[in-house]
C-alpha cells in the first residue's frame, strides 16, 4: 500500500487524486476508507518533508572544451 | 627624370609613411560587412556618408569587446593604419573599439531586439511553460555574486526540496555571452526541469552580454524552460524578451520556480480537511442508506409474518379454549339437569311418603288391570320388598 514517490509534486499529485476518488460515488465505503488512511498518510508525509528539507547546491563544472 | 620603382618598394614607402603617421588613431564610423570569420579574427568596413576604410581586428584582442559589432553600429574604433601589399589596399587596424555613445548602444540593442522580433524569437508560442515543481533548478550566474546568494535564500525560505545546480559563469565583460551560452548548453545536458540565467544590476554595459544574439539564440535552442533575470526592475535585456519567462530581479525569479511552502502546508491542511468531510458524509450516507433499508418493507416482512403467524396461533388458541369450554359447559349443565330429574325421580323419597311399587316379571305395574293376582308378584317398600304367592 505505501508506495514510493519520487518527487514531491508525485506525491502532491497522487494526492489530488485521492481526493477525486474519495469524492466519487463509486468508490465503496471500505475503499474510501483505505484511500482516507493513504491520503492523511501521505499528507502528513508531505509537510513533514517540506518542514524538514534543507535546499541542496551542487555545483557544475564548466566542461573544458568551451 | 624620377627613379623607377618596383610596385613592391612603393607600397612599402606608402606603407612607412601611413604606419609612421597613423600609428595610433581614433575613428569613428558607421560597421558594416561584418564578418566574423572562424579563425576568431573579425573583417568589417567602416563608413560613413561619404567614405569607407576595411577593417580588421584579430582575435585575443577582440576578446576584449564586451559587445558584438552589428552593422549599422556607430563605433569608435581605435588602432593604426596598416597597408596589406597582396592587395594594395590601407586598413585599420583595431585594437579597441567601443559604442559611439550610449545612445549608440541603445540603437544596437533596438536593432537586434527588431531583428529577433521579426524571426519570431520572442512568440508566445515558443515560451515554454515554467513547471509549478522543480527538483532541480539550473543557475547560470557568478557563484560569488550577490544574485547567487539572493536566490539561495528565496529557495530556502520557499522551497527547501529543491536542488540548485549552479553553473558558474562570467556575467559581464570578454567572453560572458560566450560562457553564459556554453551554461545553457550544459545545463540542458543535465536533468534539471528548469533554468535561471542573470546577474543583479549594473549599467548597461555590465548588462550587454545578455544582449548579445548567441544568448538570445542559445536560449531560444534551450529544451529546458529558462527564466531570464537580469538586473533591476527597469533593465530589460534581450534574454528577457526570448526567455519563457522573464523576471525582474534574481530574487524574483527564484519566486516564480517555486512554490511556496507555506501555501503547500496549508492546501495539504485544507487536503486533510476535505478528506475527513468527503469520507465523514459517506459515513453518514451509508449510515442513512442501511437504516433505510433495515426500514423497508422487504427487512420487514419477515417481522410482519412472524407476527401475523403468532397473531393466528393466539385466535387458534382462543377459538379451541373457547368451543372447548362450551362443551365443557354444555356438559356440565346437561348433567345437572339430569341429575335434578333423578333427584326429582328420587323413589326412596316418594316410597318414604307411604308409596310403594309393584314389580311383576321384573317390570314395573302401572295399573290394576294388569296385576295378575295369582301370580308372583312384588311389592317393594323403601326398605323392603315382599313377595306375593
Amino acid at each position: 500500500m505505501q508506495k514510493k514517490f519520487n518527487s514531491f509534486e508525485e506525491m502532491l499529485k497522487r494526492l489530488q487524486e485521492i481526493s477525486e476518488e474519495l469524492e466519487s460515488d463509486e468508490v465503496g465505503l471500505d475503499n474510501s476508507l483505505k484511500l482516507y488512511e493513504e491520503g492523511i498518510k501521505l499528507s502528513k508525509a508531505c509537510a513533514k518533508k517540506l518542514e524538514e528539507a534543507e535546499v541542496k547546491i551542487t555545483e557544475l563544472k564548466k566542461s573544458l572544451e568551451s | 627624370m624620377s627613379q623607377i620603382l618596383s610596385v613592391s618598394e612603393i607600397t612599402n614607402q606608402i606603407r612607412q609613411q601611413l604606419e609612421i603617421n597613423f600609428q595610433q588613431i581614433s575613428i569613428e564610423g558607421e560597421i558594416s560587412n561584418f564578418k566574423p570569420h572562424v579563425s576568431g579574427h573579425w573583417y568589417f568596413t567602416l563608413k560613413d556618408s561619404g567614405a569607407q576604410i576595411s577593417c580588421t581586428m584579430w582575435k585575443g584582442l577582440n576578446n576584449y569587446v564586451f559587445f558584438k559589432p552589428q552593422d549599422g553600429m556607430k563605433i569608435i574604433a581605435n588602432g593604426r593604419i596598416t597597408i596589406y601589399p597582396q592587395r594594395g589596399n590601407y586598413q585599420l587596424d583595431v585594437k579597441s573599439m567601443k559604442i559611439a555613445g550610449e545612445g549608440e548602444l541603445q540603437a544596437a540593442f533596438e536593432r537586434l531586439k527588431k531583428k529577433l522580433y521579426e524571426e519570431g524569437l520572442f512568440e508566445e508560442n515558443h515560451k515554454k511553460e515554467i513547471p509549478q515543481f522543480s527538483s532541480r533548478i539550473g543557475i547560470v550566474t557568478a557563484k560569488d555574486g550577490a544574485a547567487f546568494q539572493d536566490m539561495i535564500s528565496i529557495a530556502s525560505r520557499r522551497y527547501p526540496l529543491v536542488e540548485l545546480v549552479i553553473r558558474p559563469a562570467r556575467v559581464q565583460g570578454e567572453g560572458a555571452a560566450e560562457d553564459i551560452v556554453s551554461g545553457i548548453q550544459e545545463l540542458n545536458k543535465t536533468d534539471v526541469d528548469l533554468i535561471i540565467i542573470g546577474r543583479g544590476g549594473g549599467s548597461l554595459e555590465d548588462l550587454w552580454a545578455f544582449n548579445e544574439e548567441i544568448v538570445a539564440r542559445e536560449i531560444f535552442k534551450s529544451k529546458i524552460p529558462i527564466i531570464s533575470a537580469v538586473g533591476h526592475e527597469i533593465d530589460y535585456t534581450i534574454s528577457d524578451f526570448v526567455a519563457d519567462k522573464r523576471s525582474p530581479t534574481p530574487s524574483a525569479a527564484m519566486e516564480i520556480a517555486t512554490p511556496n511552502t507555506e501555501d503547500l502546508l496549508y492546501q495539504l491542511t485544507e487536503l486533510q480537511n476535505e478528506f475527513q468531510n468527503i469520507l465523514q458524509n459517506k459515513l453518514d450516507g451509508s449510515r442513512d442508506v442501511l437504516n433505510k433499508v433495515l426500514n423497508s418493507y422487504g427487512y420487514r416482512m419477515p417481522q410482519n409474518i412472524i407476527k401475523n403467524k403468532m397473531q393466528y396461533l393466539d385466535n387458534i388458541w382462543y377459538r379451541l379454549e373457547s368451543s372447548v369450554f362450551h362443551e365443557f359447559e354444555k356438559k356440565k349443565n346437561k348433567i345437572e339437569v339430569l341429575s335434578n330429574i333423578i333427584d326429582s325421580n328420587n323413589m326412596v323419597k316418594i316410597q318414604k311418603k307411604g308409596y310403594a311399587i309393584i314389580k311383576q316379571n321384573n317390570s314395573l305395574v302401572t295399573k290394576a288391570a294388569e296385576l295378575r293376582k295369582e301370580k308372583h308378584f312384588l311389592i317393594k317398600f323403601y326398605d323392603d320388598e315382599i313377595g306375593i304367592n
